[in-house]
C-alpha cells in the first residue's frame, strides 16, 4: 500500500448528506475482478446522463472543480454496502483524503486500506469548509496526517483526530496482513485452545448437495 | 468477573491478540461470495498466501445469479466471470462452493442459518453488509471488505477495534400485520441511518423475544441500515429448536452439549450498554419508506412530509432530493401511490415464513391488472422446494406472480431483475436508495404482508384493516 504522509489538492464539495457506496460504484460495476480502474465509474449515476453524456451541473463534472484530490462531503459517508469499490474507486479518481462530520463504519475502515485518509471534522468546520470552497475558485487545502491538521492558504488550521495504529500505518504504507502474519504463533495456539471446528457436524457426507448437485 | 454483555463475552472469547488500536480476533466462520472475493484471491495469490482454513470458509454464487433458464449458458459476460472465478479459486483453495446448481444455494445470509452453519457465541464475516443477519442467533457477524476478505482468508484473523453497545429494547405486543420488518424499519425511523454507527446493537425485549427465528434475522438483517455492523438477539430455545437437526449441527449427545455451551453466551444480568433506546410494540404500525434511505420511513397511513418542516438545512436539501428522485409530492397520502411492480424477496425477507406470509393474503386472489410486473424469489433452493412443497408456488402462480429460483434478484439488480428507469416499486428488501434496484428506480421498502396486499390493490394498502393472519 501506497503512505499517506501530506496531500496539497483542490477541493471539491459534494454537498450531500448520507452518500452511500451504491452511489459512490453502481453495482453494475461490481462485477468486474480486479481492483483497478474503478474512477471513470465514481458517482456514476450523478456523473452522466443516460447515454453516458456528463451532467454538467454534477459538481465533479464542474470545470472549476476538475483535478481535484480532496473530496468534502455531509455526514455518514459511505453508508450501505460493504463494497470496497466505492474506496478504489475514489482513490482511482484521485482523491486522496475525504472530509466529512462522519463516516459508515466499512467506508472508513475500507478508505485506511486504500492509502486514502477520511478526516473527521465537527459540523461546524465542515460548514466553514464548504463555505471557502464555494468561495474561492481553486479553493485547496493541505491535509498532514503526522500533524493531524488541515490548513489552506487563508491561514484556517484546523486538527483532526486519528487512531494512532491507524495512522502509523497510513504513514508507512504498512500491509495489514503482513502485520497479522507476525503474530502467527499466537494465532495457532489459539487455534489449539478454541477448536473452531468444535459444533461443526461434519455434514459434507451426508445431507449437503455441494457443487453441481452432487453430493461430496 | 463483572456483568458483560453477549457482544463482549464474544469478542473476550475471540480475542487472539489484544493490542492498542485494532485488535486481533479469531473468525470461526467465513461466508464468501462471487461479488467480493476474486480481488481477494488475486490478492492471496500474487502475495503467495495460502486459505489458512478452507474447512471454515464457504462460498456461495448469489448476487449476480440468474433466477430462471439456469440450465442455459450465462449471457452476462461480466457474471460468468464472476462464477468461473469463484469455482476456480474455491477448486484451487479447497473451500466448499454452493454453486448455481446446487440444492443448497441460496443468498448467502439465507443459508448459512438454513445449513447450521451459523451457531451461537460464534464470530462469523462475509464481504457484505448484511452479514449482521447471523446476529439474530447470538451470533457476532458483520460484514467486512475485500481487502479483510483477503485477511481473513490468509489469517483466519481479523484486525478489529471493539464497537460500543447499543441496547434496543421493544416491549409490548405487535399489533395484527405488523411484522419484525415493521419493527426494524419503526426503530431505523427511531435512530436515524447513521444512529448506530460505531456500535453493536442488541435487541431485546418481550416484543423481540417473541418473533421467531426468521423474524430476528429480519430484524438484525438491517442493523446496518442503522449505521450499526452487527445487531444481536440472545440464543434461547426457539434457537436450539430452529438449529436442530440442521445439516452441520452437531447430534444427539453432542447437540445437548451444544446447547449448555449456546446458553451462556446471552447477556448477563446486570450488564451495561453504552446507550439504551426504548420502543413500544404497540405504538408500531405497519411501514413504508418514502425517500432514499431506510430512515425515511413512516406509517402507511402517512403522507410524503413536507420538506420545509425538517430545520436543519443539510437533512432539509437531502429530504428535498429524495422526494425529487422519487418523484413524489409533499402531502400526497402513501396508500395514493399507484405501482409499477412489487418484489418479494431479499436476505430480509425471503424466508419460508415471509411466503408463507405472503401467500395467506394473495391466496385465491389476483395481482392488480395495473401492474407491470410482481415477483417472488425465493432465498433459497431448499426454501423454494419446501414452499413448492406446501404448494405455496401454486397460490402465487394463480394470482399472477413469478416463481423464480433463488438469489439477490431485484435487491441489487445486477442479474436481469432490474427496476426500470422511473418506476415505482413495494420491495421487501433491504435498501431503497438511488439506482439500488436499477438506475432511476424508485424503491418503498415494506413487510411481505404489505407487499402482497400492494400487489393485488396496485397501491399500498392498510393491511390492518385486511382480516389476515400476520403472524410469524
Ligand atoms: S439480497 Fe440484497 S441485501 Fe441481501 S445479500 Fe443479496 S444483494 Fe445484499
Amino acid at each position: 500500500m501506497k503512505p499517506f504522509v501530506k496531500h496539497t489538492g483542490l477541493v471539491a464539495p459534494l454537498d450531500r448528506v448520507n452518500v452511500d457506496t451504491d452511489q459512490m460504484v453502481p453495482k453494475q460495476f461490481c462485477k468486474l475482478l480486479t481492483r483497478e480502474g474503478y474512477g471513470k465509474f465514481l458517482f456514476y449515476d450523478w456523473r452522466y446522463q443516460d447515454g453516458d453524456v456528463p451532467d454538467p451541473e454534477f459538481v465533479l463534472n464542474r470545470p472549476r472543480y476538475r483535478g481535484a484530490s480532496i473530496l468534502l462531503t455531509r455526514a455518514n459517508l459511505g453508508c450501505g454496502s460493504s463494497r470496497e469499490h466505492a474506496a478504489w474507486a475514489v482513490h482511482d479518481y484521485g482523491f486522496r483524503a475525504v472530509i466529512a462530520p462522519s463516516f459508515a463504519d466499512i467506508f472508513y475502515s475500507n478508505c485506511f486500506k486504500n492509502s486514502i485518509l477520511p478526516v473527521r471534522l465537527p459540523d461546524a468546520e465542515v460548514e466553514e469548509l464548504f463555505r471557502r470552497t464555494d468561495g474561492n475558485q481553486g479553493y485547496r487545502l493541505t491535509v498532514d496526517l503526522e500533524q493531524q491538521a488541515i490548513t489552506d492558504e487563508g491561514g484556517l488550521k484546523l486538527r483532526f483526530e486519528v487512531d494512532p495504529a491507524r495512522k502509523q500505518r497510513l504513514l508507512q504504507g504498512l500491509d495489514d496482513i503482513g502485520l497479522t502474519l507476525l503474530h502467527e504463533e499466537k494465532i495457532s495456539a489459539y487455534e489449539k485452545k478454541h477448536n473452531p471446528q468444535a459444533g461443526m457436524y461434519d455434514a459434507s457426507a451426508v445431507d449437503v448437495k455441494f457443487a453441481s448437485g452432487k453430493t461430496r | 468477573m463483572p456483568a458483560r454483555t453477549m457482544y463482549e463475552k464474544i469478542w473476550d472469547a475471540h480475542l487472539v491478540q489484544e493490542q492498542p488500536g485494532p485488535s486481533l480476533i479469531y473468525i470461526d466462520r467465513h461466508l464468501i461470495h462471487e461479488g467480493t472475493s476474486p480481488q481477494a484471491f488475486a490478492g492471496l495469490k500474487a502475495a503467495g498466501r495460502k486459505v489458512r482454513r478452507p474447512d471454515l470458509t464457504f462460498a456461495v454464487m448469489d448476487h449476480s445469479v440468474p433466477t430462471k433458464n439456469r440450465h442455459l449458458p450465462i449471457l452476462d459476460q461480466d457474471a460468468a466471470g464472476q462464477f468461473e472465478a469463484l469455482a476456480r479459486n474455491c477448486r484451487e483453495t479447497r473451500v466448499r462452493l454452493f454453486d448455481l446448481h446446487s440444492h443448497n444455494q441460496g443468498i448467502v445470509h439465507i443459508i448459512g442459518p438454513e445449513l447450521g452453519i451459523t451457531q451461537p457465541g460464534q464470530t462469523i464475516v462475509c464481504g457484505d453488509s448484511h452479514t449482521s443477519t447471523h446476529g439474530a442467533f447470538g451470533t457476532l457477524a458483520f460484514g467486512i471488505g475485500t481487502s479483510d476478505v483477503e485477511h481473513v482468508l490468509a489469517t483466519q484473523c481479523l484486525q478489529q477495534f471493539k464497537s460500543k453497545t447499543l441496547l434496543i429494547r421493544v416491549n409490548g405486543r405487535r399489533g395484527k400485520g405488523t411484522t419484525a420488518k415493521d419493527v426494524i424499519l419503526a426503530i431505523i425511523g427511531t435512530i436515524g441511518v447513521s444512529g448506530g454507527n460505531g456500535h453493536v446493537i442488541e435487541y431485546a425485549g418481550e416484543t423481540i423475544g417473541a418473533l421467531s427465528m426468521e423474524g430476528r434475522m429480519t430484524v438484525c438483517n438491517m442493523s446496518i441500515e442503522g449505521g450499526a455492523r452487527a445487531g444481536m438477539v440472545a440464543p434461547d430455545e426457539k434457537t436450539f429448536a430452529y438449529l436442530e437437526g440442521r445439516p452441520f449441527v452437531p447430534r444427539g449427545q453432542d447437540f445437548q452439549e451444544a446447547v449448555e455451551r449456546w446458553k451462556t453466551w446471552a447477556s448477563d444480568p446486570g450488564a451495561t450498554y453504552d446507550r439504551v433506546v426504548e420502543l413500544r410494540a404497540e405504538a408500531i404500525a405497519p411501514q413504508v419508506t418514502w425517500g432514499t434511505n431506510p430512515g425515511m420511513v413512516t406509517e402507511v397511513t402517512g403522507k410524503v412530509p413536507d420538506p420545509s418542516q425538517f430545520a436543519d438545512g443539510v437533512e432539509r436539501r437531502g429530504v428535498e432530493r429524495a422526494l425529487d428522485y422519487m418523484g413524489l409530492t409533499p402531502g400526497t397520502r402513501l396508500m395514493d401511490l399507484p405501482l409499477d411492480r412489487v418484489f418479494i424477496g431479499s436476505c430480509t425477507n425471503s424466508r419460508l415464513e415471509d411466503l408463507r406470509a405472503a401467500a395467506r393474503v394473495v391466496a385465491g386472489k389476483k395481482v392488480a391488472k395495473s401492474l407491470k410486473q410482481a415477483l417472488v424469489v425465493p432465498g433459497s433452493m431448499q426454501v423454494k422446494a419446501q414452499a413448492e412443497k406446501e404448494g405455496l408456488e401454486k397460490i402465487f402462480l394463480e394470482a399472477g406472480f413469478e416463481w423464480r429460483d433463488a438469489g439477490c434478484s431485484m435487491c441489487i439488480g445486477m442479474n436481469d431483475d432490474i427496476l426500470p428507469s422511473g418506476e415505482r416499486c413495494a420491495s421487501t428488501s433491504n435498501r431503497n436508495f438511488e439506482g439500488r434496484q436499477g438506475k432511476g428506480g424508485r424503491t418503498h421498502l415494506v413487510s411481505p404482508l404489505m407487499a402482497a396486499a400492494a400487489a393485488l390493490e396496485g397501491h399500498f394498502v392498510d393491511i390492518r384493516e385486511w382480516d389476515v393472519d400476520g403472524s410469524e
